[in-house]
C-alpha cells in the first residue's frame, strides 16, 4: 500500500462500507477539526462514537463520550484517530486487542505512523494515514467542489441535492490515481525537511 | 469508476462542471445572486464557522465561480483554486496571506508592466518590499534571499518579449530558502506549461487573457499546488496560527493540502472584496472549453508570423522563443514543447518612429492594451503598458523604445502576414 498517494477506489470502498466510526480524540470545542469532521460524518449518516477520556460525562451531537475503545462495548467498523503521530501506536494496539477489532484504522490529516500502519495491515485491517474522512467524502461526492477544491472526479450524471442526514453517492468517475505529482512532491519535501 | 487520468481537453470541457442537481441544466448555470438561503440556524452557523461545505454570499463563493475554480485547479494539477476579479486581485490576495509589513518578495525583473507597478508602488505602501532578480541569472535570486523573504514570484512566459523562465532552477532556490514559488502562468496557460509539475507552489493567472480567450471578461485565479508546509517555521501565521476571524481555527490544520486556497478565500477575498462576477466566470468557463484548440492555433500562427518577420527587410530583430537560435529556444523546447506562446516582440530598423507608423498602418491587428484575445493585437509597450518605467527599466524588462509587441490571434495566418507586410512596406 502506497500511503503517500491513495487510489480513490480504496478510499471510496472504505467510506462506502463502514457504518460505525469511533473517533479517538474527538473534541467538543467547535473550532477543532475533529468537531468539524464528527459533525459532518454524523450528518452524512455515519454512526459516530466520540472517544476522549477528558470529556466523559459530556456528549457530542447527542452522542455520549466514552473513555476508550474498549468502553464502546460493541463492534465498530472504523477507528478515526485524531491524535498526533506520536500517540497513534497505543490506539492501534488497543483497537487490535478488542474482542472484535475494527476493519479500518484511519489517521487524521497530519497524523502518520508507518509502524502502527504495518501492524494493523498485518492483522488484516485497511489503513489510511494523513487524510480527513470529511474532506475525502466531500471530494468523492463532489460536494467539496463548492469550495473550489479539485475533487478529481468527473460526472455527466445529475447528482442529488444534498440534504440533512443524506448519504451521497461516491460513485463518480475518478482520476485520483493519476494526478499525484504534486502530492508526491509534498510528501517528499516533508520527508526531506523533517 | 476507473482511476484513469483524463486528457487535458477532456478536463477543459468537463472538470468541475456536472449537471445542475436542481434543474438538470448541462451547461453551467450563471448563479447571478448575491446570497444563498440557509436550511436552518445550525446550517448557517456551520457555514459561517467553515464547518460545512456550501454557499453563503457571492463575495466568498458562488457556484458558477466554483466550477471555474475546480476546472482551472484540475488543468493546472493543483488541489484547489480561488477565482477573483482580475489577475491583479489574485496577486494582492496571494501576497496578503504571505507578507506582513517589513516582509519581502523576490520578483523576476521581467514581468508584465502592470505587475511591476503594483509591486513597486501599491504594495510598497503596505510595507511589502520587493527585491528584483534577473530570471536569466539564477544566482541573482539566491543573492536576494534574506530572513524577511516570504515568497518568490516569476512569470512562466514573461511579458512582453515572451521569454521562457527556468522554473525548476528558481523552484530549487525557493525550496532552499523555505519559501513558496509563485508562478504567473497567464501567457502560457496550463496547455503549454504546468508550473506545478516544475516545482511551483502557487500559480496565478489573469483569466482575462488566453484562458478566457475572447477579450470579453476580466478575471483572475489563484491555484494552490498543495505542496507547501505553511506551519513548518511559523513564517506564515495566516495559515498556521489560530485565526481570530474564525474563533481560533488554524487554517492549515483544518484544511490540509488546500489550506492556501481556503486562506485566500476566507481571509483574503472575504475581507478585501475583489469578487469575480458569476457572469464573467461563465464567459471564462465557456472560453476554457476551447483552450486547447485555441492555444495550439495561437502558437502555430505566432511561429509562422515570427518566421515571416525574421525574413522581412524592415525588421531588425524578432524575439520569439519558438525560433531556433533565440536565446530562450532551449528553455522553450523543455518547458513549452507544444509552442512558445503567442506574445512576442520585434524591433524595427526604423526605430521608434517606424514602430509608431507600423501600429497606425495595420488594418487587422488592433492597437490596444491586452493580450490573449482571439483577435490579433499590437502595442508599443514603451509608450503604454511599460510607460511608467524609466528608460533603463524599460530595456531591462524587454520594452525598449523601438520594440513592438504582438499578441497573435486565431485568424488565418496568411491574412495576418499580409496585414503586417502591407503595414511594414507602407
Amino acid at each position: 500500500m502506497n500511503h503517500d498517494a491513495y487510489d480513490d477506489n480504496y478510499i471510496r470502498s472504505i467510506l462506502n462500507s463502514v457504518k460505525s466510526i469511533a473517533m479517538v480524540g474527538a473534541s467538543p470545542v467547535n473550532v477543532r477539526p475533529s468537531y468539524f469532521a464528527f459533525k459532518y460524518l454524523a450528518q452524512r449518516g455515519y454512526d459516530m462514537i466520540p472517544v476522549n477520556p477528558g470529556h466523559v460525562g459530556k456528549a457530542l451531537m447527542g452522542k455520549p463520550f466514552v473513555a476508550s475503545l474498549a468502553d464502546i462495548g460493541r463492534p465498530i467498523d472504523m477507528v478515526d484517530i485524531f491524535r498526533n503521530s506520536s500517540h497513534i501506536m497505543p490506539v492501534v494496539e488497543e483497537a487490535l486487542s478488542l474482542p472484535q477489532p475494527p476493519k479500518v484504522i484511519w489517521m487524521q490529516l497530519g497524523a502518520r505512523d508507518d509502524a502502527a500502519a504495518e501492524k494493523a495491515e498485518a492483522a488484516g485491517l485497511k489503513v489510511v494515514m494523513n487524510r480527513c474522512p470529511k474532506i475525502e467524502y466531500g471530494r468523492l461526492s463532489s460536494e467539496i467542489s463548492w469550495m473550489g477544491v479539485n475533487s478529481r472526479t468527473l460526472s455527466s450524471k445529475r447528482a442529488p441535492i444534498p440534504t440533512q442526514g443524506m448519504r451521497l453517492s461516491l460513485n463518480r468517475t475518478s482520476f485520483g490515481g493519476g494526478q499525484t505529482a504534486a502530492s508526491d512532491r509534498a510528501a517528499k519535501n516533508k520527508t526531506e525537511t523533517t | 469508476m476507473t482511476d484513469r487520468l483524463p486528457g487535458f481537453s477532456t478536463l477543459a470541457v468537463h472538470a468541475g462542471a456536472q449537471p445542475d442537481p436542481t434543474t438538470g441544466a448541462r451547461a453551467t448555470p450563471i448563479y447571478q445572486t448575491t446570497s444563498f438561503v440557509f436550511n436552518d440556524a445550525d446550517h448557517a452557523a456551520s457555514l459561517f464557522g467553515l464547518q460545512a461545505f456550501g454557499n453563503i454570499y457571492t463575495r466568498i463563493g458562488n457556484p458558477t465561480n466554483a466550477v471555474l475554480e475546480e476546472r482551472v485547479a484540475a488543468l493546472e494539477g493543483g488541489t484547489a483554486a480561488l477565482a477573483v476579479a482580475s489577475g491583479h486581485a489574485a496577486q494582492l490576495v496571494v501576497l496578503q496571506q504571505l507578507l506582513r509589513p517589513g516582509d519581502e518578495i523576490i520578483a523576476a525583473r521581467k514581468l508584465y508592466g502592470g505587475s511591476i507597478n503594483q509591486f513597486t508602488h501599491a504594495f510598497k505602501a503596505f510595507g511589502w518590499n520587493v527585491a528584483w532578480a534577473d530570471p536569466d541569472e539564477i544566482s541573482t535570486f539566491e543573492q536576494a534571499v534574506t530572513p524577511h523573504t516570504k515568497a518568490i514570484f516569476i512569470e512562466s512566459i514573461a511579458n512582453p518579449a515572451g521569454s521562457i523562465t527556468d522554473i525548476e532552477a528558481i523552484a530549487a532556490v525557493a525550496r532552499k530558502a523555505g519559501v513558496p514559488l509563485i508562478v504567473d502562468n497567464t501567457l502560457a496557460t496550463p496547455y503549454l506549461i504546468k508550473p506545478i509539475d516544475h516545482g511551483a507552489d502557487i500559480v496565478v493567472h489573469s483569466l482575462t487573457k488566453f484562458l478566457g480567450g475572447h477579450g470579453n471578461s476580466l478575471g483572475g485565479i489563484i491555484v494552490d499546488a498543495g505542496t507547501f508546509d505553511w506551519s513548518k517555521d511559523n513564517k506564515y501565521p495566516m495559515l498556521s496560527e489560530p485565526r481570530p476571524e474564525y474563533h481560533g481555527i488554524k487554517i492549515q490544520e483544518t484544511f490540509g493540502n488546500f489550506a492556501f486556497a481556503i486562506a485566500c478565500r476566507v481571509l483574503g477575498l472575504r475581507d478585501l472584496g475583489p469578487a469575480l462576477s458569476p457572469f464573467n466566470a461563465f464567459m471564462i468557463l465557456t472560453g476554457i472549453e476551447t483552450l486547447p484548440l485555441r492555444m495550439q492555433k495561437h502558437c502555430d500562427n505566432a511561429r509562422a508570423i515570427a518566421e515571416f518577420l525574421s525574413g522581412h527587410a524592415a525588421v531588425a530583430s524578432v524575439d520569439y522563443a519558438g525560433l531556433p537560435g533565440n536565446a530562450y529556444n532551449n528553455l522553450a523546447r523543455k518547458y513549452a514543447p507544444k509552442g512558445a506562446g503567442a506574445v512576442f516582440t520585434f524591433s524595427l530598423k526604423g526605430g521608434y518612429d517606424a514602430g509608431v507608423n507600423l501600429v497606425s498602418n495595420l488594418k487587422l491587428f488592433s492597437h490596444l492594451a491586452n493580450v490573449g484575445d482571439t483577435r490579433s493585437l499590437v502595442i508599443h509597450p514603451a509608450s503604454t503598458t511599460h510607460s511608467q518605467l524609466d528608460d533603463a527599466a524599460k530595456v531591462r524588462s524587454g520594452a525598449a523604445p523601438d520594440v513592438v509587441r504582438l499578441s497573435i490571434g486565431i485568424e488565418d495566418k496568411e491574412d495576418l502576414i499580409a496585414d503586417l507586410d502591407q503595414a511594414l512596406n507602407a
